[in-house]
């Protein structure tokens, strides 16, 4: 459900744009944010509900774009670039580094919840490859060492 | 090596350049005063004359697209700036938004202004959390010193900027799909002309509306206030101005530079570093992903990097996604890992596109696996042709050229890794002798 706070704020998102449909994006992120990190069917229903709009239509949308979570994921989402820029500076064996730091494949969930690692298409910093993000957080000019720590620091939290 | 102007880049090393601030201590908004002086039609005439063209990759007269806006209509102008930096390459405006915030909101109150718009979109790629706050930032600190709002500076002008976030999508990075995320749809790309209107005419919500690339938009503070006619000294041709590329790859010093239009390739090479730890080079690609490769040879190499000069040689200046690659990477192999992404990012829509870069990639994939057939490389080919031209938009062709560069100079790799499977070899091969 989403709380008041969250309905005020999409309330105001709501006010941005001729007309209500164009807020879907951003009450996606919103719910997303509200749904502990993914879309279950209800955050599409309560967000169709809001922007009155058919709850196919929504989701719809939301299985479109890949940034939105159709299944639950770990607390910390694992990025990494594979592509070309990334990828001819090592970002595979990086992916197959943290893999086997946390026993998953890419793809994959840690039983514990805590991390899911994945590959991701190029991420737009190709001047500083190879580059991971964690959440919101860009990791860049990646070497082994360097991963080893950033992910050493992210199983303390 | 010739000297290099830094207009965008002045003063990308000052400390806090994103604060309001620092920024109006260094030009800041003086252009975007001056903008809001001149009448709209004078503010296209300064861009008009500074030859500046789009610096998202299709390089159209910005002045072209601007003065499109029909005069004395009342429904409302949309300016929607597109920053969904997506071209596998490509880095340039995650710096301007990230470090030169303002850059960006001042270019977009000259561009509203020469557009008379009062209401303006940044679409931002989903990925950019960081630059998203660092814009958004700064459209705060616009609107508490008045360079937002309403009567802006006293001038009797309005604007509003509105940050709207993607959420992960490469295909909306092209004009028309990006327009249709903006509204709350599928990115998928719309009818063009002649069978609909030019977003000019009906864009966003049917309204006229003008897509700008960040860096293009950010590049009309500097022009103002350096005066069109000046900055149109800069270059050469139809290439006129600087231009930012993001330099990376094998090369020592990985990085966003900004050159003037025209600089030869192997400048910029040096200007990076060299090839990195000295190793010989194979090939490079000069403006992103989409742009057909050439071999890193003396001729390829002395080329000046402009939009005339990468046409005629057969790839394209694109969004400035300058990578280059050593003699280890196998041609192949990169695009393979390419054709996966561009069949990932394919929306769907058109069979061209969605058909086409599946089977580039089921092709590439079982070349790589050993279990190429002799034909398999004129089959690329053939999709290819039956891709480019063909398909709903760009996409399509983006996955399609690359392709045909790398069989143009690299034909030779994928042949060695297609087995010998033609009628002649097994005829006379010898028979497996029976053990015993």
């Amino acid at each position: 459900m989403f709380t008041v706070e969250a309905k005020e704020q999409l309330d105001n998102i709501v006010k941005k744009y001729p007309t209500k449909r164009a807020a879907l994006l951003p009450a996606l992120w919103l719910a997303q944010e509200q749904y502990d990190g993914w879309l279950p069917p209800e955050a599409l229903r309560e967000v169709a509900g809001y922007l009155e709009m058919p709850p196919a239509e929504v989701e719809g949308v939301a299985t479109f774009y890949t940034m939105y979570n159709k299944e639950k994921i770990g607390k910390f989402h694992i990025e990494v670039c594979h592509n070309i820029a990334c990828m001819v500076r090592g970002a595979d064996a990086l992916i197959d580094q943290i893999g086997e730091k946390l026993g998953i494949g890419k793809g994959e969930t840690t039983p514990d919840g805590k991390f899911t690692l994945s590959g991701a298409e190029c991420l737009g910093a190709c001047a500083n490859a190879p580059c991971m993000m964690i959440g919101a957080k860009y990791f860049e000019d990646l070497t082994p060492e360097k991963v080893d720590a950033i992910v050493e620091e992210y199983k303390k939290k | 090596m010739s000297e290099q102007p830094q207009i965008l880049f002045k003063y990308r090393n000052v400390e806090n350049y994103n604060n309001i601030d620092v920024y109006m201590k260094h030009e800041g908004y003086a252009a975007a005063r001056k903008a809001l002086q001149m009448e709209p039609d004078a503010v296209i005439e300064e861009i008009k004359a500074s030859g500046l063209r789009g610096r998202g990759g299709a390089g159209f007269p910005t002045h072209i697209k601007w003065n499109g806006i029909p005069k004395n209509w009342d429904k409302p102008h949309y300016l929607v700036i597109n920053a969904d930096e997506g071209e596998p390459g490509t880095a340039k405006d995650r710096e301007l938004m990230n470090k030169m915030p303002h850059l960006l909101v001042e270019g977009c109150i000259i561009a509203a202004r020469a557009i008379r718009s009062n209401r303006c979109y940044i679409y931002i790629r989903g990925e950019y959390m960081e630059p998203g706050q660092s814009v958004r930032k700064a459209i705060q600190e616009a609107y508490d010193k008045g360079f937002l709002g309403k009567n802006i500076q006293g001038s009797g002008f309005d604007l509003d900027i509105h940050v709207h976030m993607g959420a992960g999508s490469y295909e909306c990075g092209e004009e028309s799909a990006l327009m249709s995320s903006l509204m709350g749809e599928r990115g998928m790309p719309r009818h063009k002309p002649p069978s609909a209107p030019l977003p000019v005419i009906s864009g966003v919500w049917d309204s006229p509306t003008i897509v700008n690339n960040v860096e293009t938009v950010a590049t009309a503070a500097p022009i103002l206030n350096m005066g069109g006619a000046a900055y149109g000294k800069i270059g050469s041709g139809r290439s006129l101005g600087t231009k930012l590329f993001t330099v990376s790859g094998h090369v020592n010093k990985p990085a966003n530079y900004e050159f003037v239009l025209g600089t030869p390739i192997r400048e910029i090479l040096e200007t990076a570093g060299g090839p990195l730890n000295g190793k010989p080079l194979k090939f490079f690609i000069p403006g992103g992903s989409s742009t057909p490769l050439f071999p890193a040879t003396d001729k390829f190499l002395d080329l000046p990097l402009d939009y005339e000069t990468m046409m005629a040689n057969g790839s394209m200046l694109g969004s400035g996604g300058l990578m280059f690659f050593d003699e280890g990477v196998s041609v192949p192999a990169l695009m393979t890992r390419l054709m996966h992404f561009y069949a990932h990012e394919s929306c769907g829509k058109c069979t061209p596109c969605r058909e086409g870069t599946n089977w580039l990639t089921k092709i590439h994939d079982r070349i790589m696996a050993g279990g190429g057939r002799h034909e398999d490389i004129d089959l690329l080919l053939d999709i290819c042709n039956n891709i480019g031209g063909r398909s709903f938009c760009a996409l399509g062709d983006a996955a399609a050229m690359p392709i045909q560069g790398a069989l143009k100079y690299f034909r030779h790799e994928y042949e060695a890794l297609i087995p010998d499977r033609s009628l002649s070899s097994r005829i006379y091969a010898p028979l497996p002798v029976a053990a015993g």
